[in-house]
């Protein structure tokens, strides 16, 4: 389906589906999503809120709860992550992959201090003691540009600052120097100032240490700046891959083109903004066709009512009848 | 803000408590229709009887001034004396209160070790078969009276098995809990509902927060994340409920020491209401406001022991 | 679909405790009140199922009759509280200032009173009955309803529709009243369901202590209490009136949780 490679180094997903069971009937958050990260790459996720991307990520750090049902293929240097037993799992997260997310002041315990928040880490995937634990988080601390470590490590996360606090969730995260980071819209709770300090951060730490980055974003701008391959994902389901510079210069999905016809700054003609006309997509009864089809202007009859299949080129892939009219 | 003054600040707010309390008291003692006159002397003393008393409780001086006496009084101790007893209510408050302090810290330390382990396992099960029967078993906990929970285990437990005494608190510190067992379970029983349900509660609220997914993200076993990142949060719901309901295990103690004769304050006051003890019930709801508001700072301060937010 | 099998069970239960209440001589199978001596303390049989008392009179009839009077407290130990506490909420709640000020402070004291024991305290002052029960109830047990409503209250008066009616030129009686109340009561009810049972089990507390509802008025908690000096050798006398006890409870307490979960009411 994707550029044939050698998926015993990377991350490959292939046919990720998520299923929620809710009181109301199931909700299809991930509908057939297909994605790879190269070592020390960095890879983008882009859609909206609602598009599945942030669920794609969890599901593949195996991370979602008993209400939710996971099918598909997720390969980790060659090892088939969804069938794995969680104590399987254990020296996987955290030690081979490590996570981010969103919101810092909820991901991080509020009653222990971030000294041990990173510790515990060490704790679970290396075999320090204790004084190479306490010389290894301050050194993290140093590396995410936090500064007086050795004070920051007996305090609690309220003591720290909103940008201080995404830092130290990025220290923990990469305590035990996992080769993939998962980053989930890691900018999004941030003021602007400090979301351009976080995304170099992540840049830099990804040079030095020579990992590879999976970043979910609904910031168009954000995946510019940093990726150097972008997904755009609708609805549960990937629209196109490819190197962000082509997929922003030439689009080869309708929903891709509106996307950046609606972002400031940065549209292929510079031209003026154009919104998405009609509504978010309905996830509890997906589309037999193209998902983005009913708020499409080049939309055919045949969008409706058959599945776009994944065309793949080169250095690219698409699901889109359209193209042609773009 | 440092914890320190925090804490001057918060042992500084009982003082207005206790004066409030104080002023509460006050009300239903003096405004609150009702006659101590009468219940003091019978209803056949004469005027000069009556106005002799008035003056001697100083009830023909004017409100405020009464209630100066009368929180003069409390800082001296003294209480006014007993009607039924004859003997001064400090008195009998103390040789009372050590009792009903037993029973309810015993029944406190019952609902705890009962609800907070079925708590967790409620909330690791949630809607499966062992969440049900806890939460059902719970359930009919919460609508049972405290007094029909006294008069079953009384009944099987010490009138038909004689496992336990029937009533009564017995001699020296093992025979006092061996007397306060039944008791202390009764009482617990409703206790330990609210908490096992409002405890399930805060850990299934607990279970889904990030923090919990963040730590699975780090490769944590699940039971390091559930006894050090669930429990750490839980414990500090738990310490918060307990202090919220000491107040319903005091006035449990009530019901609890009249089914088993504990003589217990709680008792005390059933029996000071038929003897129309008029001090006695005013210094009794005065003093078990004063336990509840202590309870509260205990709260407080073991809450800012587990809780860094607080405080800081 | 889960919060509806308790709730049917517990609307089920009360359906029950109201029919037993409004025509207790459709179940009751004797007058409660006549002797049977040719049966003292008689233990269930085909003609008395629960048992006599120690004057022979039918368990289950008694307890049948009974019912009126626990649902009688059942709704007055709760209207009150809630009435009173409803009205003092949603002023202070609308108003704020000096005046909820004044009730926050009040409502601390009040809330470090055992409830029980500040009720049992108002009643020995009152003497006890029924009637007096109530208003000590009240007096104690409006806290938690204003509390509540002043709550809901708070986050009504910084909606939208508030300001419009403002804009519009509605009377602030008209905005509060025909506006804001229907709006914020709804978690108000939904813990006056709960507290009922909450009322049942204070009603049937204080008529064991001798307290609540006084000879010849017979409630679950007096017959319990009757029965007593019994227990060991003809439990049946109090067992009776408190399963009824136990049922009117769960009946309450079950409808109230499925309310809230059907009306998605946070508690």
């Amino acid at each position: 389906m994707m550029a044939s490679r050698d998926d015993s180094t990377g991350l490959t997903v292939r046919e990720l589906r998520v299923v929620f069971d809710t009181s109301r009937g199931p909700i299809f958050a991930v509908d057939g999503v297909a994605l790879d990260v190269a070592p020390g790459e960095v890879m983008g996720l882009v859609g909206e809120s609602g598009s599945g991307k942030s669920v794609s990520l969890r599901a593949v750090a195996r991370l979602l709860h008993a209400n939710a049902r996971v099918t598909g293929s997720v390969r980790w240097r060659g090892q088939e992550l969804l069938s794995l037993s969680d104590d399987q799992m254990l020296p996987i997260r955290g030690a081979q992959i490590g996570i981010i997310f969103q919101e810092p002041m909820a991901a991080l315990n509020p009653v222990l201090p971030i000294g041990l928040q990173i510790e515990e880490s060490l704790i679970a995937h290396t075999t320090m003691d204790k004084a190479q634990r306490q010389a290894r988080a301050l050194q993290l601390l140093d590396q995410v540009g936090i500064a007086s470590g050795a004070t920051r490590l007996a305090q609690f996360p309220h003591e720290f600052s909103g940008g201080m606090r995404q830092r130290a969730m990025i220290a923990i995260a990469l305590a035990a120097s996992p080769a993939l980071l998962l980053a989930d819209e890691p900018t999004t709770a941030l003021d602007v100032t400090i979301q351009d300090q976080i995304l170099r951060l992540l840049l830099r730490l990804k040079d030095e240490l020579g990992m590879a980055l999976l970043l979910v974003t609904h910031d168009l701008g954000v995946v510019a700046e940093t990726c150097t391959r972008v997904a755009v994902m609708y609805a549960g389901r990937v629209c196109e891959t490819g190197p962000t510079a082509d997929v922003f210069a030439n689009p080869h999905h309708a929903y891709t083109a509106a996307l950046l016809r609606a972002m400031p700054g940065s549209g292929p003609a510079q031209a003026k903004l154009i919104p998405i006309p009609g509504m978010a997509p309905r996830l509890d009864a997906p589309s037999p066709g193209c998902a983005f089809a009913p708020r499409c202007t080049v939309s055919e009859p045949l969008c409706t009512t058959t599945r776009p299949p994944f065309v793949q080129e080169a250095t690219r892939s698409s699901a889109c009848y359209g193209r042609a009219r773009l | 803000m440092n914890r320190g003054a925090w804490l001057l600040g918060r042992l500084a707010q009982i003082v207005p408590s206790f004066l409030l309390i104080g002023v509460v008291v006050f009300v239903l003692a003096r405004l609150l229709p009702g006659d101590p006159m009468s219940a003091m002397l019978g209803d056949h003393a004469s005027d000069a009887t009556i106005a002799r008393l008035n003056a001697q409780l100083g009830l023909d001086q004017s409100i405020p001034v009464q209630f100066l006496a009368f929180v003069e009084g409390i800082f001296r101790g003294e209480l006014g004396v007993s009607i039924a007893y004859r003997v001064p209510v400090t008195q009998l408050i103390a040789e009372r209160l050590p009792a009903t302090l037993i029973l309810t810290g015993l029944s406190a330390v019952i609902g705890i070790v009962v609800a907070v382990p079925l708590a967790f396992i409620a909330a690791m099960r949630e809607n499966q078969w062992p969440d049900l029967v806890i939460r059902s078993v719970f359930q009919v906990g919460l609508s049972t009276p405290i007094f029909y929970v006294g008069l079953l285990l009384l009944t099987v437990f010490a009138a038909q098995l004689h496992l336990f005494p029937v009533g009564g608190y017995g001699e020296g510190w093992a025979d006092h809990l061996w007397h306060l067992f039944l008791p202390a379970c009764t009482l617990a029983f409703s206790f330990a509902a609210i908490l096992m349900r409002s405890l399930r509660g805060a850990i299934l609220q607990v279970l889904t927060a990030e923090f919990v997914d963040f730590a699975r993200a780090k490769g944590l076993r699940s039971r390091l994340i559930l006894g050090r990142h669930v429990l750490r949060n839980a414990l500090i719901a738990t310490v918060t409920l307990v202090g919220l309901h000491v107040g319903s295990l005091l006035g449990g103690a009530v019901i609890t020491e009249s089914v088993f004769a504990v003589p217990g304050v709680g008792r005390l006051m059933v029996e000071s209401i038929f003897a129309r003890d008029y001090p006695v019930i005013q210094s009794l709801t005065l003093v078990l406001a004063v336990l509840v508001s202590l309870a509260f700072l205990v709260t407080d301060i073991v809450q800012m022991w587990l809780d860094p937010r607080v405080g800081r | 679909m889960r919060a509806k099998i308790p709730l049917a069970i517990g609307m089920a239960l009360l359906l029950l405790m109201l029919v037993c209440a409004a025509v207790p001589s459709w179940f009751a199978p004797y007058d409660p009140l006549e002797f049977d001596f040719a049966a003292l303390l008689a233990a269930p049989s085909p003609e008395h199922l629960f048992g006599t008392d120690q004057f022979g009179r039918d368990m289950l009839s008694r307890t049948i009759y009974s019912a009126r009077i626990d649902l009688q407290i059942a709704v007055f130990a709760m209207g009150g509280p809630l009435l009173i506490g409803s009205l003092i909420g949603l002023l202070v709640g609308w108003y704020g200032g000096w005046a909820d000020a004044v009730f926050g402070r009040l409502a601390d004291v009040v809330v470090t009173f055992p409830f029980l024991v500040l009720v049992i305290a108002i009643v020995a002052i009152l003497g006890p009955g029924l009637i007096n029960m109530y208003i000590a109830v009240a007096c104690v047990g409006w806290v938690v309803y204003a509390r509540l409503m002043r709550g809901e209250v708070r986050v009504q008066k910084a909606a939208d529709y508030v300001a419009a009616g403002r804009v519009l030129g509605y009377s602030t009686g008209r905005i509060l009243f025909r506006h804001v109340l229907p709006n914020a009561v709804r978690p108000v009810l939904v813990y006056a369901v709960t507290d009922m049972a909450l009322a049942i089990l204070l009603g049937s507390s204080l008529g064991y202590l001798g307290l609540g509802a006084q000879p010849p008025e017979a409630e679950w908690g007096a017959l319990i209490a009757d029965g007593r000096n019994f227990f060991t050798t003809a439990p049946w006398v109090s067992l009776t009136p408190g399963v009824a006890i136990v049922l009117a409870g769960l009946g309450f307490s079950l409808a109230g949780d499925g309310l809230a979960a059907l009306l998605d009411v946070k508690r």
